[in-house]
Formats: C-alpha cells, sequence, structure tokens
C-alpha cells in the first residue's frame, strides 16, 4: 500500500528501517533464548528428554510446584476479592496506604521475601524456639514455600481488580440490593460476573509467578532433593550439576506454562479489552 | 464529603480480611528485617551492610540496572513506537512476546540467557572470539536485566503513545518542523513521563532481580557478584544477621525508589489529565 506521504508520517525506507531493527531487538533478547530452551533440551534427543521429565526427583518437583499454586492461587483470589470490595466499594481513610501496602511486594527481592520467613520460623527466628517445641518446621519444608510464595503473588489479583471495580462503581450493586437482593447473591450475580475477565487474568499473572518463582523459594527450601524442590529450583540443581540438557527439558516444561500464560493472557486483552482494567483505551 | 451510610454490605467482613491479610502476610514479615536491625550494634551493621564486598555488590546491583534501564529507554521506547504507530505482519504475535519476561520463570531466562552467551553459546561463540565477554562478567548481568526489565517500559510508553493526539503534530508539521524536530520538540517530551516512570519501573525490579542474573553472572566476590546473591551467601554461611543488614540497606533503597515512581506517575497523571 503506497498511501501519498503525510507530513506526519516517516518515509517508507525510515518506517521499515525502525519496524528492523526493533524486531531484530526482540528477536535477539526474546525470542532467542525461548528457542534456546527447548533446543537445548532436545540436544541429546527425545529419549533424554522424557527421562529427564519423569525421572521421580523431576515428578516429585512437579508435584510439590502444582501444590504450592494450588494453595496460593485460591488463597489470594479469596484476598483479592475482599480487597478490592472494601477498597472500590466503599469510602475510608487511608485507602491509598492499604493500596500501597498491598503493592509492597512487588518491589521486594525475591531474595528478601524469603529471608523475612528465615527471620521468622527459622530455627533463631522469632518462632523457630516455639515451633521446634512442637515439631512443626516452616522453614526448608512446604509451608516455607508456600508462605514465600503467597507473599510473592500477593499483589496480582488484587491490583487487577481494585482499578477494575473502581470503574465499574457502586450503582449496579446498589440497584440490586434495593430489588431486594442479599449480599452475597449481590456479589454472586452483579459483581462476581462484571469483573470475571479481570480476575482470570490476574489469576493468570498470579499462577505464572506461582509456578516460576526462584529466588524467594530457593531461600527457604533447603533445596532438599524430591521433599521441597519446586520445578525452578530442581532445573538449579541439575544445572549446577552440569546436567544441562536434563536442566533444559525441565525448564521446557516451566517455558511452555509461560507460553500458555502468554496465548491466554492476550486472548483475554483482545477479546474483553473493555473488562479489563485500564486496557480499554 | 459526610460519610454516607453505603447500603453495600460487606464492609466489616472483607475489610477484616484484607486487613488481616496485609498484616500477616505483608507487614509483620516485613518488619522483622528492621526489629533484626534494630537488634544489632551500629558497628556490626555497619560491618556487614557497608563492608567492602558489600558495597561493591550494590555497585553492580545499581549500576547494571542502570545501564539495563538505559537501553531498555531506547529499545523499550523504539518497540513501543512500532507497536502503536506501524502496521506489519506478525504484530499481535510480536506484541504478545514483549511480555515474555512477565512470564518466563526467571531460572529458566537465566539458563537460557548463559546457553546464547556462553564461550562456546549461539551468540558467544561469535562474539568471544572478538574479545566481548558477555557470560560471567557484568556485562552478562546488564543482559540479564535487559531482557527482565523491557516490558515494564514498553508497557508503560505505548498506552501514552497510543493517546498523544495526531493535531499537535500536524501543527508542528504545518509550521514547517521536520519529522525529527517533531519527533523531539513535540512528541517526546509528551511521553518523558512515562518514559521515566517506566525506566524507574524496570530498574527498581532489576535492582533485586535474583534468579536471571545467577547463572549468567559468574558471581566472583568484588567483580560479578550481585547483592541478592550475598545475601545468599550469608545465609548459606548462616550469617543471618549479615544477611538481614544488606537485606534492610536494600529495602530502604527499593522504598524510596518506590516512594519516587508513585510521584512520578502522580506527574504522569497530571500531565496526561492537561
Amino acid at each position: 500500500m503506497s498511501a501519498p506521504a503525510r507530513p506526519t508520517a516517516e518515509p517508507r525506507w525510515l518506517r521499515w528501517l525502525l519496524i528492523g531493527s526493533a524486531l531484530l531487538f526482540l528477536a535477539l533478547n526474546l525470542a532467542l533464548p525461548l528457542a534456546a530452551v527447548f533446543v537445548e533440551g532436545l540436544r541429546k534427543g527425545l529419549a533424554t528428554y522424557v527421562a529427564a521429565i519423569s525421572e521421580p526427583d523431576a515428578i516429585s518437583a512437579l508435584r510439590l510446584t502444582l501444590t504450592v499454586a494450588a494453595i496460593a492461587v485460591p488463597l489470594n483470589i479469596v484476598i483479592g476479592l475482599a480487597a478490592s470490595w472494601a477498597i472500590a466499594k466503599f469510602d475510608f481513610r487511608f485507602k491509598s496506604v492499604l493500596v500501597t501496602l498491598i503493592d509492597l511486594p512487588f518491589s521486594v527481592s525475591p531474595v528478601v521475601s524469603g529471608l523475612i520467613y528465615v527471620l521468622l520460623f527459622g530455627l533463631q527466628g522469632w518462632f523457630g524456639a516455639a515451633l521446634r517445641d512442637h515439631d512443626i518446621q516452616v522453614i526448608f519444608a512446604v509451608p516455607g514455600l508456600v508462605l514465600a510464595t503467597i507473599f510473592i503473588t500477593f499483589p496480582f489479583v488484587a491490583r487487577e481488580l481494585i482499578p477494575l471495580m473502581e470503574e465499574q462503581g457502586r450503582d449496579e450493586e446498589e440497584a440490586a440490593l434495593s430489588l431486594g437482593a442479599s449480599g452475597l447473591s449481590t456479589f454472586w450475580h452483579v459483581t462476581l460476573p462484571n469483573v470475571r475477565w479481570g480476575l482470570l487474568y490476574g489469576v493468570l499473572l498470579c499462577n505464572a509467578r506461582a509456578m516460576g518463582e526462584f529466588g524467594a523459594v530457593s531461600v527457604v527450601s533447603g533445596h532438599i532433593r524430591g521433599r521441597t524442590n519446586t520445578l525452578p529450583l530442581h532445573i538449579e540443581i541439575l544445572y549446577n550439576e552440569y546436567n544441562f540438557a536434563a536442566a533444559f527439558a525441565v525448564a521446557s516444561l516451566l517455558a511452555g506454562l509461560a507460553l500458555v500464560t502468554l496465548v491466554l493472557k492476550s486472548l483475554l486483552e483482545w477479546r474483553f479489552a473493555e473488562q479489563l482494567a485500564g486496557k480499554s483505551h | 464529603m459526610q460519610r454516607r451510610r453505603s447500603i453495600i454490605p460487606g464492609f466489616g467482613l472483607t475489610m477484616g480480611i484484607t486487613v488481616f491479610a496485609v498484616s500477616v502476610i505483608v507487614l509483620i514479615p516485613l518488619s522483622a528485617i528492621f526489629v533484626t536491625t534494630a537488634g544489632m550494634s551500629f558497628d556490626e551493621f555497619v560491618a556487614a551492610a557497608l563492608s567492602k564486598r558489600a558495597l561493591s555488590a550494590y555497585r553492580l546491583s545499581f549500576g547494571a540496572a542502570a545501564v539495563a534501564a538505559a537501553v531498555n529507554a531506547v529499545f523499550g521506547l523504539l518497540t513501543a513506537w512500532v507497536l502503536v504507530r506501524y502496521e506489519f505482519a506478525g504484530k499481535r504475535v510480536v506484541s504478545a512476546l514483549v511480555d515474555l519476561p512477565f512470564a518466563l520463570p526467571t531460572a529458566v531466562a537465566g539458563i537460557a540467557l548463559t546457553a546464547l552467551y556462553a564461550p562456546n553459546g549461539w551468540i558467544g561463540r561469535w562474539l568471544v572470539p572478538l574479545g566481548v565477554d558477555i557470560a560471567f562478567t557484568p556485562r552478562g548481568v546488564v543482559v540479564a536485566l535487559i531482557f527482565v526489565g523491557l516490558p515494564f517500559v514498553v508497557r508503560t510508553v505505548e498506552p501514552v503513545l497510543a493517546d498523544l493526539g495526531a493535531d499537535v503534530e500536524e501543527a508542528a508539521a504545518t509550521l514547517g518542523a521536520s519529522r525529527w524536530q517533531t519527533f523531539v520538540h513535540v512528541i517526546l517530551p509528551a511521553i518523558a513521563p512515562a518514559l521515566v516512570t517506566g525506566c524507574a519501573l524496570a530498574f527498581a525490579r532489576a535492582v533485586g532481580e535474583y534468579g536471571s542474573v545467577i547463572f549468567i553472572a559468574g558471581n566472583m566476590p568484588f567483580r560479578s557478584e550481585i547483592a541478592p546473591l550475598l545475601i545468599v551467601v550469608q545465609l548459606e554461611q548462616f550469617n543471618t544477621a549479615g544477611a538481614t543488614a544488606i537485606a534492610a540497606t536494600m529495602l530502604v533503597i527499593s522504598f524510596a525508589l518506590l516512594f519516587a515512581i508513585n510521584m512520578l506517575q502522580v506527574w504522569q497523571r497530571r500531565l496526561r489529565a492537561v
């Protein structure tokens, strides 16, 4: 298409130069690393690949990753819905302070996110002695992994829902309530359908982070093979043992999860742009 | 406004859950860092948080994050520009791919980048003979942080660029400005707040980044050891106090950054509202 040159359009050669350099940069910086995961994973052949992802340690790492996400994500959904309801449907003082506190985990280094639970529940931690007396282990055990993951993923659902519910206002809920609907059925039949795509969007990102978190869980896990290793930690162990093909094979599972997340996220953005916060314009 | 009693129920319940969750999950755990630090003597704190090794780790973490943010300012703006202004085949796929660093676990990104830039890697084998070592040097840290930070810049600049009215550019052209002059004097000032905010977000994330960096960095003390790694090293040596002192230093800096970013966003909103 050769439109006549408009004074506010770049000349054709410049346009293609810009597109070309952007694509080259993205190819080098994003596409190539992604491709490397799959190519390196399959380098020693399909048999090695299958063996790497089906050995007992990999399976137990996968199971642990799924368990941690299965606890952290639903909890974050409940908290996110509660927080957005309280913040969007009511006026109160210090609202912006509360929102900042909810967002806070995003600005904390993953390593520090793990460290705080060591300070609380580690052997010399605040609750360390009490836990030991009751024979409860949090650090170097599954509860620690879950806690660190909840901390890291805490803002995802809430920060998607709060602006969305604020945008939608309170009229529909007030209408339903004045027509005699109960609070719960108002939430269930009015609010939830209005925010479902935004909720799904937040859950997607929350889940991707929960399953892929490395730094925070690395600090609290203790790296006990077959017991406290999640998939990302299992990758690190394999890699440090110079078992590169196996490390990349397991990594390709997580890269696959990332791709699925991206596809679903993009579908939501294209189909339901108006029903996602801040993405309607 | 006087507090009007809302007919919407559930304030007590939802507020209760929220405050409880924020306290138990965020506030109490984070306060542990500062309470533990407060229990240390001043000399003890300085010895741990401001040791030579810690100082060179901060220098690397903040320096590499700054360089990566600068690179992302250029290429993030370029990417946002191309995605907003031009049509080309596969644009939707490219746009989805920009978010890859948000979705890809950091450990996976770390080993993938190392596979590319190691001396026998896909890119490294061409660069190392030219004398450009990237993996296992501070340059490797920068490469990883560029990867991690890119979507922050693109996603912050994109909506502002898309909102920019054609009329100002047309006016500039009518008045005889060249395309470059229009870009520098009309477009760039309008998107500058968003660009700065995006870079600040990328910088804040990069400073604390761990997983994508440690595989490619080489992790040599005083040379390619980032601050989060030093915290882990201290913990592995059962020096919890030392780890906490470094963490407290980094947290204070992160919170200062967070505050600055919030101010930037207020500034940006005010400019957009005009």
